[in-house]
């Protein structure tokens, strides 16, 4: 089922997009009244109950993303996440693995820009032991050498095998173009050269000073009622003590001021072109009238204007699609498109029509009023299993947006206006500098690479 | 707008590593199997009902029974470039109408294509029910087929081939699996067809193949979420009731005979890493096997405590990712697959001899209690778990439904599985996973030029 899943996530551009959109609607609004409590050692729990089914969902968020990776150890962040289940003072990664799967529970750790996570699903009549393994991996990993050796050697093959998928390597160049020195420009894995640089002792340190509950997010949906769901949290983690997190310097993400343009060679049919720039943080005001914009520029599928100039007018791509992504720190804004070589140099000279055109006209009645339809009208399908309640529980939490959310979404949705769209088009999106990444066999595409000089 | 290959694999996206499920993931629906209602229309339509209420939306889906199974060399590809058009308008509904009627509505849609079915539907707040019913009705038999439209949709699916498989190694080796596994039966070609067989077929063909296979008495209507059974039953007869109903399409008869010797392929291309995957012809749902084949598949790749994981991922540190599947729920028999994608510096000997040897195990001893235990523990797990999600429990009650399983599998499933022992597994292995049976292919990596 997995590559399924998978598929339809991949042809869903307005869902498979960075950009996570939160929508409500009066009329068929869920009733989830999400409750919020801090527990004595800082921990943040959130909590729904679901009765449906006799299962829980546990979302854990640890404020201890690869933004904050030492320089040249890019990966640390995500090794230590991947390393929580690989090993502690009572368990080997073996019997770790063995307990969660003898009673069908699901467990994973990863790592993430702005924090690490770790997921839980157990049925209830498990619950005790789902949890006694969810808090042995979070307060007492033991990140032994041979497993920290084996990760690592496994991180590095992966990142090599990440060589094949031209989107992925299109990709990875867009975000190191655009994010010069800001850890946005980093991969979570990290890098070959970077993997190899981290010993033990970085994984160690970096746990000791970001893994503390007052740096922890905890959403648990699912069968159980709210006290019970405290005290559950409260036997399994108040051994977790408190202690303040030394804060780290993020540097300032500097705009994209030039065009520059950047061609990969590789022996494939198809051009595998990323363009964009740097975008808006999740603290934007603007974030509401960026996200109704986006949705009209590439946000929607089928209907968005990029993919109706692109597939549906010209049958040049199979997926064309734009997005911002949703950040502590400002992130990237990108268009994303696969086409035949040949086509490349006509999807650019597309995709950046469209750019002018979205700050040079305004967007029709019917546009705003679809976009504003479609992002309040489909919430009800963004929470309707357990796992995407936890989730969204965690995304609220994170960025400060208070468990109002749910009525709030909808009401500064509806009021973002065709004046909106046109300023913050105008302020966000630059069709003249801007970071362009074709992955391609270039002799077919015959693009020019470098700066001010592409077309 | 997509189509969904067979063999499962390994996705990568930017900052995960996707670990790969197997089959019982996929049979996670209810217990309750009883409250799936089936209702028949006089032109043979055929509606399965499951009301769950638990959140407030509700998805609609027509599944029709007509895939690859279905094409012959020279159109193959034709079930999903015709999927492909059914979005490209009616007379009542223009192009691009369809996708914008949904999404102002606030719902998700898309379709699939498989080798058994091609399959639409949405996902809505509840009361937006309707609007599926008008729009799928409506071009169950009012497609057009404007011949721009055609040579742009067609365009469109050689870029998603080009996407998908061209440029993917790892997707090329299993297209060639497939077609070297199956010498006449028709699970041979690719779901999204060849790319010289996507040139040649014309807007001709595929209003033939719309003709013949997307009549009422072919098609299925699945709704699982928030509605009234009752209710929604009388609606979808005010909206299908008046298609008449077609020929019965032609049946598909061709059986694959039995292989007679190992087969092997090698695949050289330009990429990183080699990978080795070996296809077994495998029974499906029809024979008794497949519920030992379907634990086992559990023992070998689920969860990190699995043999595959554990043997030839962590200890042996051979391969990046390793992993045994199963599709059971298959209109004809289809394979029974392992696969190793290597580490850099270890080689494909490597990585079969640590594949056999694992195979071997199976065969000669029996699992332990324990393992048995374990797997029978994740698939229950599993199948309540996935009844969180009013999709999934659609797509499995569809793909029950199209492939002759029939919903009611549901209905005994667990009891099945809790049956399977110890010695069954063994038996089972015996009977399928010999040498004679299998095809192997390898991936050999050209460096880049």
């Amino acid at each position: 089922m997995s590559s399924k899943t998978k598929h339809i996530i991949r042809i869903l551009p307005a869902l498979f997009t960075i950009i996570i959109l939160w929508a409500s609607t009066c009329l068929a609004s869920p009733k989830i009244e999400p409750k919020r409590v801090v527990l004595t050692n800082g921990m943040t729990l959130l909590f729904v109950g679901t009765h449906a089914l006799p299962m829980v969902n546990i979302s854990v968020a640890i404020k201890a993303g690869a933004i904050y990776d030492p320089p040249e150890k890019g990966g640390v962040a995500n090794l230590t996440a991947i390393l929580l289940d690989e090993g502690t003072k009572k368990r080997t990664s073996k019997q770790i693995a063995e307990e969660m799967d003898f009673i069908g529970g699901r467990l994973s750790t990863s790592g993430g820009d702005d924090y690490s996570s770790v997921s839980l699903a157990v049925l209830k009549k498990d619950i005790k032991t789902g949890l006694d393994l969810l808090s042995d991996i979070l307060l007492n990993p033991s990140f032994p050498e041979e497993e920290v050796n084996r990760k690592k050697k496994e991180t590095i093959a992966s990142i090599i095998s990440d060589k094949d998928e031209p989107g992925i390597v299109a990709s990875k160049a867009f975000y190191k173009a655009v994010f010069k020195g800001h850890p946005y420009g980093k991969p979570v894995e990290g890098e070959e050269e970077s993997v190899g640089n981290i010993t033990r002792d970085d994984i160690v340190s970096f746990f000791q000073r970001y893994y503390k509950p007052n740096n922890t997010i905890m959403a648990v949906v699912g069968d159980l009622e709210l006290k019970e769901a405290v005290s559950l949290i409260e036997t399994y983690f108040n051994s977790w003590e408190k202690s303040k997190v030394k804060p780290h310097d993020i540097p300032p993400v500097s705009r994209v001021t030039k065009k520059d343009s950047l061609l990969i060679d590789r022996n494939i049919t198809q051009a595998n072109i990323v363009l964009g720039h740097t975008g808006i943080s999740r603290d934007n005001p603007d974030f509401y009238a960026v996200s109704v914009m986006n949705y009209i520029l590439g946000g929607a599928g089928l209907t968005s204007r990029l993919s109706k100039e692109i597939r549906e007018d010209k049958g040049l791509a199979y997926s064309v699609y734009s997005s911002f992504d949703v950040n502590k720190y400002p992130g990237a804004f990108a268009v994303g498109v696969q086409t035949k070589n040949k086509s490349a140099r006509i999807a650019i000279e597309e995709i950046l029509s469209e750019l002018k055109r979205i700050r040079e006209e305004p967007v029709s009645d019917d546009e705003l009023k679809d976009a504003k339809a479609y992002l309040t009208g489909s919430f009800p399908l963004k929470l309707d299993t357990s796992a995407k309640i936890a989730g969204y529980l965690i995304f609220i939490e994170f960025h400060n947006l208070g468990l109002d959310y749910f009525e709030e979404y909808p009401k500064k949705i509806s009021g973002v206006t065709e004046d909106d769209i046109i300023r913050v088009a105008k302020k966000y999106i630059d069709p003249e500098n801007y970071v362009l990444v074709a992955v391609a066999k270039q002799e077919e595409a015959g693009l020019k690479e470098g700066r001010d000089n592409e077309q | 707008m997509l189509y969904l290959h067979p063999v499962k694999r390994r996705y990568t996206s930017k900052y995960s590593i996707v670990i790969a499920i197997t089959l019982s993931l996929l049979l996670c629906t209810p217990a309750y199997s009883s409250e799936i209602k089936e209702h028949h229309l006089p032109n043979g339509l055929k509606i399965v009902t499951l009301e769950d209420h638990k959140s407030p939306v509700v998805t609609f889906q027509v599944w029709y029974k007509v895939g690859s199974l279905n094409e012959v060399t020279g159109t193959t590809g034709i079930s999903h470039l015709l999927e492909h058009m059914m979005f490209k308008g009616t007379a009542k509904y223009g192009k691009g109408e369809f996708s914008k009627i949904v999404s102002k509505n606030g719902g998700n849609e898309n379709a699939f294509t498989s080798q058994d079915y091609t399959a639409y539907f949405q996902i809505f707040a509840s009361d937006r029910l309707d609007i599926s019913l008008d729009l799928e009705s409506d071009r169950m038999v009012n497609l057009l087929f404007v011949p721009e439209e055609f040579l742009l949709e067609r365009n469109v699916v050689k870029e998603e081939r080009r996407l998908r498989t061209e440029d993917d190694p790892v997707s090329s080796l299993v297209e060639d699996l497939y077609a070297a596994s199956f010498k006449i039966h028709p699970y041979r070609s690719p779901v999204i067809g060849w790319m010289t067989d996507l040139d040649n077929l014309t807007r001709e063909d595929l209003y033939e193949h719309y003709k013949k296979y997307y009549v009422p008495n072919n098609a299925t209507v699945i709704i699982v979420g928030d509605f009234n059974t009752e209710d929604v039953v009388k609606r979808i007869e005010r909206y299908f009731g008046n298609i008449p109903q077609g020929k019965t399409p032609p049946g598909v008869n061709i059986a694959e005979p039995e292989q007679q010797g190992e087969r092997r392929f090698f695949y050289k291309r330009e990429a990183q890493l080699p990978y080795v995957i070996y296809g077994y012809h495998a029974p499906n749902y029809e024979d008794k096997d497949h519920y030992a084949l379907d634990v086992l598949s559990n023992i070998l790749s689920t969860g990190k405590s699995s043999r595959l994981y554990q043997g030839i991922v962590y200890e042996k540190e051979i391969a990046l990712s390793a992993g045994g599947g199963y599709t059971p729920i298959q209109t004809d028999p289809e394979l029974f697959y392992f696969y190793a994608q290597l580490r850099p510096g270890r080689t494909t000997e490597e990585a079969e001899s640590a594949l056999n040897e694992e195979i071997a195990k199976i065969k000669r001893d029996s699992v332990s209690e324990r393992e048995l235990e374990k797997a029978k523990n994740q698939i229950e797990a599993s199948f309540i778990m996935g009844q969180d999600s009013v999709f999934y429990q659609a797509m499995l009650i569809g793909k029950l439904e199209t492939t002759g399983a029939g919903a009611g599998y549901l209905q005994n499933y667990i009891d099945e599985i809790r049956k399977v022992t110890a010695e069954d597994i063994k038996m089972a292995a015996q009977r399928y996973f010999s040498e004679d049976n299998r095809t192997v292919g390898v991936l050999v990596p050209l460096p880049n030029k």
